[in-house]
């Protein structure tokens, strides 16, 4: 069973993120269950989208603390609120986006600094890029979740492994053809950053 | 066998729907049912409407059963409140085609302003109730649920939760059946229910519940999964899934698909067979009530909560005793993020008038406009149900009246009702109706942002679009307002803060009831065209605060390091900026300026940007 946390706020494409990855599951013949947050959470608030599959039948569309093999963060604070969910040996990968939740705004609140530091220190295996220059670079901020995608592609490796055609099949079916190249290439920017995750592939 | 596809749960409802035919749908959209009706409507076979309010749409789906049709209705779980009236006597009248009532409920209140538990009216009105765990059984159950309501000539109610609805899973499609077409049959002694008519109808319900508690016990959508005996699980819906994981092969099963009626022996018989029983559902004890009435020693709500979510962890813990494993944890606490309204949002509009009126009850209502409750606006001082707004505000003019304490008229002038146009339309009319006839003063705010907005964008009778982006005539609000007698109606847009603070004003002087439509569209809507990001003049700015007083998450200090707001020099963040130049007009400096200039992304935890 692969669990998948994508964590990030309300209006950055996580849901969409976890339906290519969904896809591509599917591609590769496994089961697949994802969990979506629609409504309210939606206007800005945090959101966490699971998507888990496997070659047996999947019960639960949701994960316990320590239940994600991979986190992929879309804003940092949400990569911070999220570890606990991160399994013993799973991988956060953050993107460093900062988003000030409304406390921050308003005063009443500080955003934690130094938040990768503090991730590496909890023990856990953390990775931070900016996937948001990288969007930005392959045609919009907004497909910083397709590179967080890019990212994780390349990073599920062994039994975990999808392969790339797959991962492209997704993409074609989920994203709109005026909109496909840019994404293809957010996909391609994310999956060459893989080798910055070493030994990852050890997972 | 065609291939499985990934699909929402709601997703799958709608397929299954397609497939047994069904001819007319009408809803009301409601976190977390909506997709239904979204997905109804891509099938051209299926005449698909919104309904102005849950029932209506359920109206509108009975008298297309009657009428000979499969018809399905969706709604949340508060949408069943409003829609009570048709349901419970829809269960004397009986269909004709098939009648299938989907209803979602919120374990957790994701979205939503209570957590009721809808099983409890299929108890109250006798009518089937039929509950799927994941989306390939949504369409398996909806099926079901249609074939099942003709037979027994009943509405057959669909339990959906926001973990059902809202999560996808792999579901097989099949091709669509062609039900023999129905012609509708008169007959008053079924459809006119008078008190003659009801009490050979009553009689029939009662005949009808037999015969369904005789299905429940044999019928293979209750299941039993024996694996290891010393526990034993009665459950079903979502609460199946999560005790699956927690416990596998450790326990056997009685997985229930039908809620309601329960079958009694089965559960006797499995309960017998096993060492220790529990029921897990969320909510309401209330497949444990049954069991227990049938004396059977049940562990339930005695060791699992009656509120929220269950996880597989704490059902591991409860039952097997195994502790969850440690963690990772943050090393300090963490600013919450909760929901704000949008970048762009007109709603903002309102409320920052609104703060200028020190001392006033705003009477809020249920939209995104709620949003307004939170700091650091919080402009709301009650939010109840759909519509309520305009009734409460009424009834706090009359308390002060009745008192003496205040002058009616006095605490009239410093109360508004504010509510949006789909709220308007589903139930606010008929208090805005109340105020005019019974001499009332109330000002009402209604926001029209062209779209029901919080449920994800849907067309309303206000829009002047159909569920299928067909142009339609479109309710006149002004005149609708006029009609119901009341003489004050202003449009004013939202953005133009001296006008809109001038007509409030006035409006809260007046002493009859008075109307302000205040009319911007939804930011996010396509029609809406964007202007590029603002920016804000760093050596023009007084660092006076202003534009981080209005709320928008576009607005930030730039060094958000520290909580100082006064003194700090805001920044807008280029990604999340819509563009509307509200925080232009409300910069008493002129410092912040539209278009062209580059702004700032923000990313790591530390250097302003
Ligand atoms: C009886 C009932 N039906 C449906 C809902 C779900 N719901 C919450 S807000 C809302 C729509 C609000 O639309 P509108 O009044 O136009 O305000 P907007 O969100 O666009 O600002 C709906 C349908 C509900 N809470 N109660």
């Amino acid at each position: 069973m692969t669990n998948v946390l994508i964590a990030g706020v309300g209006g950055q494409g996580a849901l969409f993120a976890g339906r290519v990855l969904g896809r591509a599951a599917i591609q590769a013949g496994c089961d697949v269950k994802i969990s979506e947050v629609h409504g309210m959470s939606q206007r800005g608030g945090s959101v966490e989208t699971v998507v888990r599959f496997d070659r047996e039948k999947v019960h639960s569309p949701l994960i316990d603390k320590g239940g994600a093999d991979f986190i992929l963060a879309l804003e940092l604070l949400e990569a911070y609120r999220s570890i606990g969910y991160l399994k013993n040996g799973g991988w956060l990968i953050a993107s460093t986006q900062r988003i000030d939740p409304m406390p921050v705004i308003t005063g009443v609140a500080s955003y934690p600094a130094d938040i990768v530091e503090k991730l590496t220190k909890t023990g856990a295996r953390v990775k931070a890029l900016d996937a948001l220059s990288l969007a930005i670079e392959s045609g919009g901020a907004k497909m910083a979740n397709v590179v967080l995608i890019g990212v994780l592609a390349g990073a599920l490796a062994g039994d975990l492994a999808i392969a790339k055609e797959d991962w492209l099949t997704a993409l074609r079916q989920a994203v709109p053809e005026k909109l496909l190249a840019m994404n293809l290439k957010a996909f391609e920017l994310g999956h060459n950053w893989r080798e910055n995750l070493g030994e990852i592939q050890t997972i | 066998m065609s291939p499985k596809t990934l699909m929402l749960g709601n997703e799958a409802v709608a397929r299954g729907a397609y497939e047994a035919g069904a001819a007319v749908a009408s809803a009301y959209p409601g976190t977390p049912s909506t997709e239904i009706t979204e997905n109804l409507a891509k099938y051209g076979e299926i005449f698909t409407e919104w309904a102005p309010n849950e029932k209506v749409a359920l109206e509108v789906s009975l008298g297309a059963s009657i009428g000979g049709a499969r018809a399905i209705c969706a709604m949340k779980h508060v949408g069943l409140n409003v829609a009570a009236d048709p349901l419970f006597t829809a269960s004397y009248t009986g269909v004709g085609g098939g009648l299938v009532i989907c209803v979602a409920d919120d374990q957790g209140m994701h979205s939503s302003q209570n957590e009721q538990d809808s099983r409890q009216y299929a108890r109250a009105s006798k009518i089937l109730m039929l509950e799927p765990s994941d989306s390939a059984e949504c369409k398996q159950f909806v099926k079901r649920a249609f074939a099942l309501s003709e037979q027994f000539d009943t509405p057959a109610l669909l339990r959906l939760c926001t973990r059902v609805s809202h999560s996808r899973g792999l579901v097989e499609m099949e091709e669509r059946e062609k039900p023999a077409p129905k012609e509708y049959v008169k007959n008053p002694g079924k459809y006119v229910m008078m008190p003659a008519m009801a009490r050979a109808r009553r009689v029939a319900v009662e005949e009808r519940t037999r015969a369904l508690r005789e299905f429940a016990e044999t019928t293979e959508l209750n299941v039993v999964e024996y694996y290891d005996r010393s526990i034993g699980i009665i459950s079903a819906g979502i609460a199946y899934e999560y005790v699956k994981e927690a416990l596998g092969e450790k326990a056997s099963y009685l997985k229930l698909g039908v809620i309601y009626p329960l079958p009694a022996r089965k559960i006797k018989e499995f309960f017998e067979s096993v060492r220790v029983c529990y029921v897990m559902e969320e909510l309401d004890p209330f497949i444990e009530e049954h069991c227990r009435a049938l004396g059977l020693a049940v562990i339930g709500k005695d060791q699992f909560s009656a509120i929220g979510e269950y996880t597989a962890a704490q059902i591991r813990e409860t039952v097997l005793g195994q502790p969850p494993d440690q963690t990772p944890a943050a090393s300090e606490p963490l600013p919450a993020r909760p929901p704000v309204m949008c970048a762009g949002c007109p709603h903002r509009g309102v409320f920052y008038a609104l703060k200028q009126f020190p001392g006033l009850t705003v009477m809020g209502d249920i939209g995104c406009y709620t949003l307004a409750a939170l700091p650091p606006l919080q402009m709301m001082d009650a939010c109840v149900c759909m519509g309520a707004s305009i009734g409460m505000a009424h009834g706090m003019e009359k308390a002060a009246e009745s008192s003496g304490q205040l002058s009616g008229r006095e605490r009239a002038a410093k109360t508004v009702a504010v509510l949006g146009d789909s709220t308007f339309i589903h139930s606010g009319i008929t208090g805005l109706i109340d105020v005019v006839y019974n001499k009332g003063t109330s000002t009402v705010i209604i926001l029209d942002n062209s779209i029901t907005g919080m449920t994800g964008h849907q067309e309303n009778p206000a829009t002047g679009y159909t569920i299928k982006g067909e142009p339609t005539r479109q309710v006149d609000l002004q005149k609708l307002c006029e009609a119901a007698g009341v003489d004050r109606v202003t449009t004013v847009d939202p953005f133009d803060l001296d006008t809109l603070r001038k007509t409030i004003k006035e409006e809260l002087a007046a002493a009859e009831p008075s109307v302000i439509i205040a009319k911007r569209p939804c930011a996010l809507l396509k029609k809406v065209k964007r202007e590029g990001p603002y920016r804000i003049d760093a050596d023009k700015c007084l660092r006076c605060g202003s534009c981080l007083r209005i709320g928008c998450p576009a607005i930030t200090k730039a060094n958000a390091l520290t909580t100082a707001t006064a003194g700090a020099l805001p920044a807008i963040d280029l990604t999340q900026c819509a563009g509307c130049g509200y925080c232009a007009r409300v910069c008493k400096a002129g410092a912040i300026a539209g278009a062209m200039a580059p702004a700032v992304t923000r990313t790591g935890g530390g250097d302003p940007a």
